[in-house]
C-alpha cells in the first residue's frame, strides 16, 4: 500500500521534471535571440522568485497536513511595508526589523495556527480572514508607494552581487562587454531555507509527525502524537518562512505598496500542488515545490520576454496548470479508490 | 435566565443583535458630533429619489445580499464556500461591458448590440464560472475552497483579457438601468428583493431546499436515500456563478463602466461573512437564507459606518476579518464543549455546596 502512494507521488513529480525541463527548452529554441538560453536568465528566475520559494517550503508544510494558507501573499505585502516604512520614515535599523518582522510571523502563525488546530475552523477561513488583516493592515500602516533607499545596510545587502566562479555560463553582450553571470543573497537565503525544510521533513520528528497528521488525523493521534499542536507548529512555520521570504521579497523589489504580492497565495499554491503534494496532506516533499516554484517562474519569464503578451496571461497560465495537476490529483485518487 | 437562552439560541438572533449594535453605535457616533440623534434613519425625498443612509445601505448591500443567496446554499451544501464570486463578479461585467461596446473600445456611445443580450451575456458568463467551479467540486471532488481559488485568480486575468486591459465606458443612459433608479427606489434594491424572493419560492415551494440541506448534512446517505448529491451540489455552484454574475453586472452599472481591477473587490469576504453573520455553519447543513440576507445588510451597514468613522476601504477589511474570526470562533465546537464544561463544573460545585 505504502509503496503504491509512493509511486502516484513519484509519477506527479516526473511529469512536473519532464514539464519544467520541456518549457525551458521550448523557451530557449524560441527566444534564442532574446537571450533565454543565457545562465543568468535561470539565475534571474531564482532571483526573482527567492521570496516566492521560502512561501512555498512553508505552504508545502502546511499543505503537509491537509491544511491551506492563504494569508500568506498579504503577510508579505504587510512585512515589506513594515520594513519600509520602518528604514524609511522611522529610520530604524534593519537588523531590529528583520528580527521584528519575524517575530509578527511566528506572532501571525501561532494566532492562525491557535484556531485551526485547537478550535478546529477549517483553515480556509481563518487564513483568509487573515489575509484580509493583513492586506487592511498594510493599508492602515501605509498606503503609498514606499521605496527603501536610505537604509545603507539593507541596500549594499540587497546589490550584492554574488559571482558564479570560473567565468561559467559567461557571455558577451552585444557592446563586447563580459557578463559574468550573478545571483544575490536572497537566493542563498531561499536555499538555505529549502535545505532546512528537507531534511526537517525528512528526518526530525516533527517533520515526520507533519506527514502521519495529513495522513490520517485519527491513526496519529491513536499513535500518540499531538495532532493540535503538530497543525499549530505547521501554522506557524509557514507565517515565520512567509516572513523570511518577505524579507527576500522586500530587497528583491525595494519598495512596498498595499497591492505589492497580491495573488502570492495562488503562485505558492500552484508551486506545491505542482510538485506532487497532495491537497488531502500526507504527502508530498518541498523538492518537488522548488520545482513547481522554478515552473511558475519560467511561465512569467516566458510572458515577459515575449513582451507582447498581457501581464494577466501568466496568472491565467498559472491558474490553468493548477487546475491540471488537481484534476490530476483528483483522478489519481479516484483510480486508486477503484483500486480497492 | 431561560428566557434569555431561548432569545440568544434563535436562528435568526446572531444578525439581528449586530443589526442593532451598528444602529447604536451610529447613533453614538451621530451624538457625539453634534447631529441629530436619529440622522442614520432619517429618509428623504431629493431630486426625486429615495435619499438617506438607510436607503444608501439597502442600495449598496444589495450586491452583496444576492451574491449571499449563492453563497449560502454552497455553504450549505458543500461545506466549503465560493471564494471567486468577487472575481467572477469583475469577469461577467467585462463580457457584458466588451460585447456592448465591441472589443478594444474603451469608451462606447452606442451599443454594438441589445442592452439585453449583453446582460444575458454577462449572467451566462457567471454560470458558466459556477459550472466550472461544480464540475470541479462534485464530480472530481477536489475541496470546495481549493477548486474556487482557481478562478479567484484567473477570472479577474481573463476579464482583463476581454477588455484588452482598459477600463470600459458605457456611456448610453439605458445601460444605467440596473444600478439607477426606478421612479425613486433605487433599482438594485429591486433586483435584490427579485432575486431573494424567487429564490425563496423555489426552496420553500420544491423539496429542492429540503436536498440542498441533506446533501449538506450526509452526502453519503442522501445518495443511498435516492438523491444525486454531485448534481445537487454542481446546481448549487451554478446558482452561485449566476448569482456572482447578476451582482456584477448590477455593480458594473452602478458605475456604467468594467473595472476588471476594482468591481467586486474584496466582495467575497463579505459575503462569506453574510452567511456566517446569518447563523449558518459555515460546515454545511441546515441553513436559513433569510438570516444570510439579513446578514448582508448588517455586513453593508458596518461598512458604510466603518465609512462615516472615516475608515478608508482599504482598512475596512481589518474590522471585517475581526469580526469574521469572532463568529466562527464563537461557533467552533471545541469552545463550545469548554463552556459547557466550565458550566456544568460550576453546577457540580454549586451542588456540592
Amino acid at each position: 500500500m505504502k509503496k503504491k502512494s509512493m509511486n502516484s507521488n513519484t509519477v506527479l513529480l516526473l511529469i512536473t521534471i519532464v514539464l519544467f525541463v520541456v518549457m525551458y527548452a521550448i523557451g530557449c529554441v524560441v527566444y534564442h535571440n532574446k537571450g533565454f538560453d543565457h545562465l543568468q536568465t535561470f539565475l534571474n528566475i531564482l532571483i526573482n522568485n527567492a521570496g516566492l520559494l521560502c512561501v512555498a517550503c512553508g505552504m508545502t508544510c502546511v499543505m503537509l497536513t491537509g491544511g491551506i494558507d492563504i494569508s500568506v501573499g498579504s503577510l508579505i505585502a504587510m512585512d515589506c511595508m513594515i520594513l519600509a516604512v520602518g528604514m524609511e520614515r522611522l529610520g530604524m535599523s534593519a537588523i531590529m526589523l528583520c528580527v521584528f518582522v519575524l517575530l509578527i510571523g511566528i506572532v501571525f502563525g501561532i494566532v492562525q495556527g491557535f484556531l485551526v488546530g485547537y478550535l478546529n475552523i477549517q483553515p480556509f477561513i481563518v487564513t483568509m480572514a487573515g489575509m484580509f488583516f493583513a492586506r487592511g493592515m498594510t493599508a492602515v500602516i501605509s498606503t503609498d508607494q514606499v521605496s527603501v533607499s536610505s537604509n545603507e545596510w539593507f541596500v549594499k545587502l540587497a546589490n550584492i552581487k554574488l559571482e558564479i566562479p570560473f567565468e561559467i555560463g559567461a557571455y558577451l553582450n552585444n557592446k563586447g562587454k563580459l557578463m559574468i553571470p550573478y545571483f544575490r543573497i536572497p537566493v542563498v537565503i531561499s536555499l538555505v531555507v529549502l535545505v532546512v525544510i528537507f531534511l526537517v521533513l525528512r528526518y526530525t520528528k516533527f517533520g515526520r509527525s507533519l506527514y502521519a497528521v495529513g495522513g490520517n488525523e485519527v491513526s496519529a493521534a491513536m499513535m500518540g502524537l499531538n495532532v493540535k499542536r503538530t497543525k499549530m507548529k505547521a501554522y506557524i512555520l509557514s507565517s515565520f518562512l512567509c516572513s523570511i521570504g518577505g524579507i527576500c521579497y522586500c530587497m528583491n523589489t525595494m519598495s512596498a505598496s498595499v497591492a505589492q504580492a497580491t495573488g502570492l497565495e495562488m503562485d505558492a499554491i500552484a508551486s506545491s500542488v505542482i510538485g506532487g503534494t497532495l491537497l488531502t496532506g500526507g504527502v508530498g516533499n518541498v523538492f518537488g515545490s522548488f520545482f513547481g516554484v522554478l515552473i511558475t517562474g519560467t511561465i512569467s519569464t516566458l510572458v515577459k520576454t515575449n513582451g507582447k503578451l498581457l501581464s494577466s496571461w501568466s496568472s491565467i497560465a498559472v491558474a490553468a496548470l493548477l487546475c491540471f495537476f488537481i484534476v490530476l490529483q483528483s483522478i489519481f485518487a479516484m483510480v486508486k479508490e477503484k483500486k480497492k | 435566565m431561560s428566557k434569555w437562552k431561548k432569545i440568544v439560541s434563535m436562528p435568526l438572533f446572531l444578525p439581528i443583535f449586530c443589526m442593532l449594535l451598528v444602529m447604536a453605535t451610529n447613533i453614538v457616533y451621530d451624538v457625539a458630533s453634534g447631529n441629530f440623534a436619529l440622522n442614520f434613519f432619517t429618509i428623504e425625498i431629493r431630486n426625486g429619489v429615495l435619499y438617506g443612509r438607510l436607503i444608501d445601505i439597502l442600495n449598496q448591500g444589495s450586491a452583496i445580499a444576492i451574491l449571499a443567496v449563492g453563497m449560502t446554499l454552497v455553504v450549505s451544501s458543500s461545506a466549503g464556500t465560493d471564494i471567486s464570486v468577487g472575481s467572477v463578479m469583475s469577469l461577467s461585467a467585462s463580457m457584458c461591458c466588451m460585447l456592448l461596446a465591441g472589443y478594444g473600445v474603451a469608451s462606447a456611445v452606442e451599443l454594438q448590440i441589445p442592452l439585453i443580450v449583453g446582460f444575458l451575456a454577462g449572467i451566462l458568463m457567471g454560470c458558466l464560472c459556477g459550472m466550472f467551479n461544480g464540475f470541479l467540486v462534485a464530480y472530481l471532488n477536489i475541496q470546495p475552497m481549493v477548486a474556487t481559488l482557481i478562478l479567484y485568480s484567473a477570472a479577474r486575468a481573463i476579464g482583463l483579457l476581454l477588455c484588452n486591459n482598459l477600463i470600459v465606458y458605457i456611456r448610453d443612459p439605458a445601460y444605467k438601468v440596473l444600478g439607477g433608479y426606478v421612479g425613486f427606489l433605487p433599482t438594485p434594491i429591486l433586483v435584490a428583493a427579485i432575486c431573494v424572493a424567487v429564490m425563496m419560492l423555489l426552496l420553500k415551494k420544491t423539496a429542492l431546499g429540503l436536498y440542498i440541506q441533506s446533501v449538506g448534512i450526509n452526502k453519503k446517505a442522501s445518495r443511498i436515500a435516492g438523491l444525486n448529491s454531485r448534481k445537487i451540489i454542481f446546481l448549487c455552484y451554478v446558482v452561485c456563478g449566476l448569482c456572482a454574475g447578476l451582482a456584477g453586472i448590477v455593480e458594473s452599472s452602478r458605475i456604467y463602466s468594467a473595472d476588471s481591477n476594482n468591481i467586486g473587490l474584496n466582495y467575497e469576504l463579505d459575503a462569506i461573512l453574510a452567511v456566517a453573520l446569518g447563523g449558518n455553519s459555515l460546515g454545511g447543513g441546515k441553513f436559513n437564507l433569510a438570516g444570510s440576507i439579513i446578514g448582508a445588510y448588517t455586513i453593508q451597514a458596518i461598512t458604510t459606518t466603518l465609512y462615516a468613522l472615516r475608515v478608508s476601504s482599504n482598512e475596512a477589511p481589518v474590522y471585517k476579518a475581526i469580526i469574521v474570526i469572532i463568529i466562527v470562533a464563537v461557533q467552533a465546537q471545541p469552545l463550545k464543549d469548554f463552556f459547557n464544561k466550565k458550566a456544568a463544573q460550576r453546577a457540580l460545585a454549586k451542588g456540592r455546596r
